[in-house]
């Protein structure tokens, strides 16, 4: 088992839920975070102008059997790009184990 | 015969635009009331969400407290007959006394309450975010209670005894009695409690983005709905004549507003590239500020310069006061209610129909608007430093900088405004 971490646009982020369930990825989170990285923003407040490397990006943990992982990784990698500076990470490591709580199964059994 | 029932007819309808007269002050006084709804908004729109409960309270409170000692107190002050240290201020009428149990001029008290309210409660938005709450409530009560009806007693009597009404001053709804008062105190504010912690390092304006545009916005339009009744309502009469020239002032209202969200917002495109959001909203009520004076007096034609010059000014003053003199006033309460009050009062000295310099006018118009205007600022900011002298020798003006930068909900009400959120700090 392994566990994918991905940082993707928020705009990308429909197409990304999309394309992971068509390759049978249905189950996994994701919340809201802030990141600081290569990309400026510009802004313009009152007159002042400013500019923020504080980025609003979605965090997604996918965990996936290991014959799943490449087609995953795949997916986040085809349509999470955009071509420009500031498309995101991708991040993947071992998973010990994984238990689904309804029915106590462990192991692929609970992640599928 | 037919003379008496003519009389009889007369009088009857007397009665009848009498009563007309008193239900509008009414209703534009309700519609005066809401502003406080949009000046809340505006200011919790404009700063950041660690503070919004304590706008939330400072708003509530000033019209609370002003609705109290404006009764009490305020109302005499301003629209008594007993002069005091000739003309300065009045005191209330020997058969009638301080604190109105029994009065025929409910309306007018009730329209005059909230006007007062109004000009308390801008001064909140200039020191927003770092003064201490109690401080705040009570320079309210002294803004009430005398700051702002003395000066009212100059002009809006109407009467022999205001100095400035003998003096041949224009100020219809206020730009200077109201607005000017306001922005004169809340300049005077901010410079005495201070720039927020982090709007200035090495000497060089940061941006300090106010958390919700939304608010923002929707408390100019509550305003700009509120001005209407602030307005229209100061022709203090309904029926015939003033039916027409109360609907013109709300003609000449609206286009001033409409103006002044033009001029913002074109000079920001132009400057800056981009249309920014909070100085159109600025702009609008830079507009509806400048031409609070002149709305009884100007033509529409008149309304629209008066907007659009209120409208640009509204901006490089904003940005002058912010980036140029460092004075921190989170949602530009000094420009566009010192400012363009002033402005807007001057500006009454070319516009007139009757005696503006553009319409044949000697001149002599604009400088009393002038030295009118002026009056009711340098007083409001000659007030406001005595009163907030006193208070930071004594219980101080700022919070202290833990609580500024936890912010003032969590150590001023012990709560958030937004509980379940994360709230962004900068």
């Amino acid at each position: 088992m392994k566990k994918v971490e991905a940082i993707i646009r928020k705009s990308k982020f429909d197409e990304v839920k999309k394309a992971l369930h068509q390759i049978e990825v249905n189950f996994f989170s994701y919340w809201d975070v802030t990141g600081v990285g290569n990309e400026k923003q510009g802004h313009v407040y009152r007159g002042i102008s400013y500019s923020t490397s504080d980025i609003q990006r979605r965090y997604l943990v996918i965990v996936v059997s290991d014959n799943f992982l490449e087609r995953t990784v795949n997916t986040l990698l085809e349509t999470a790009a955009t071509g420009n500076v500031g498309d995101g990470k991708i991040f993947v490591s071992d998973m010990i184990e994984a238990y689904r709580i309804r029915t106590k199964e462990s192991g692929s059994a609970g992640i599928n | 015969m037919i003379v008496q029932e003519q009389a009889a007819i007369d009088k009857a309808v007397e009665a009848i635009t009498g009563d007309m007269s008193a239900l509008w002050i009414l209703i534009a006084g309700i519609l005066v009331f809401f502003m406080q709804a949009g000046f809340t908004l505006v200011e919790v729109g404009f700063t950041r969400s660690k503070n919004s409960g304590n706008i939330i309270m400072k708003n509530l409170m000033d019209l609370a407290i002003g609705s109290v000692m404006f009764w009490a107190l305020g109302y005499g002050i301003m629209y008594g007959s007993g002069l005091v240290a000739g003309g300065f201020f009045r005191t209330s009428p020997a058969d009638q006394g301080y604190f109105f149990f029994s009065a025929t001029d409910w309306y007018n008290l009730f329209f005059q309450t909230v006007f007062c309210a109004t000009a308390a409660t801008i001064v909140s938005g200039a020191i927003a975010e770092r003064t201490k709450f109690s401080t705040y409530l009570i320079f309210s009560a002294v803004m009430t209670t005398l700051i702002y009806p003395i000066s009212g007693s100059w002009y809006w009597p109407f009467d022999d005894d205001a100095w400035l009404n003998t003096a041949g001053f224009i100020d219809f709804a206020g730009s200077s009695v109201v607005h000017g008062v306001g922005g004169g105190a809340a300049l005077v504010a901010a410079i005495m409690v201070g720039p927020r912690i982090g709007k200035y390092v090495n000497g060089k304006a940061q941006a300090l983005p106010g958390h919700n545009m939304m608010y923002g916005a929707l408390g100019v339009f509550v305003l700009w709905l509120g001005w209407f009744g602030f307005n229209g309502g100061s022709q203090l009469a309904w029926g015939g004549d003033d039916t027409i020239a109360a609907s013109s002032v709300i003609i000449n209202t609206n286009l001033a507003a409409a103006m002044g969200a033009i001029g913002a917002l074109f000079l920001t495109w132009i400057k800056h590239g981009k249309a920014d959001i909070s100085m159109t909203l600025n702009g609008a009520l830079a507009g509806l500020v400048g031409i609070t004076a002149g709305c009884g007096a100007v033509s529409p034609l008149g309304s629209l310069a008066i907007g659009l010059i209120c409208g640009i000014a509204v901006v490089f003053s904003i940005e002058l006061i912010d980036q140029k003199f460092k004075i921190d006033d989170p949602v530009g309460a000094i420009s566009v209610h010192g400012t363009c009050g002033f402005l807007g009062t001057m500006l009454i000295g070319f516009f007139a129909l009757d005696g503006g310099l553009f319409y044949g006018g000697s001149g002599k118009l604009l400088w009393v608007q002038t030295y009118g205007s002026l009056s009711y600022i340098l007083w409001a900011a000659l007030a406001t430093f005595i009163v907030l002298f006193i208070l930071k020798k004594t219980i101080g003006l700022r919070v202290s900088e833990k609580e500024e930068v936890e912010g003032l909900d969590i150590h001023e009400h012990g709560t958030e405004a937004y509980p379940e959120h994360i709230t962004h700090d900068k």
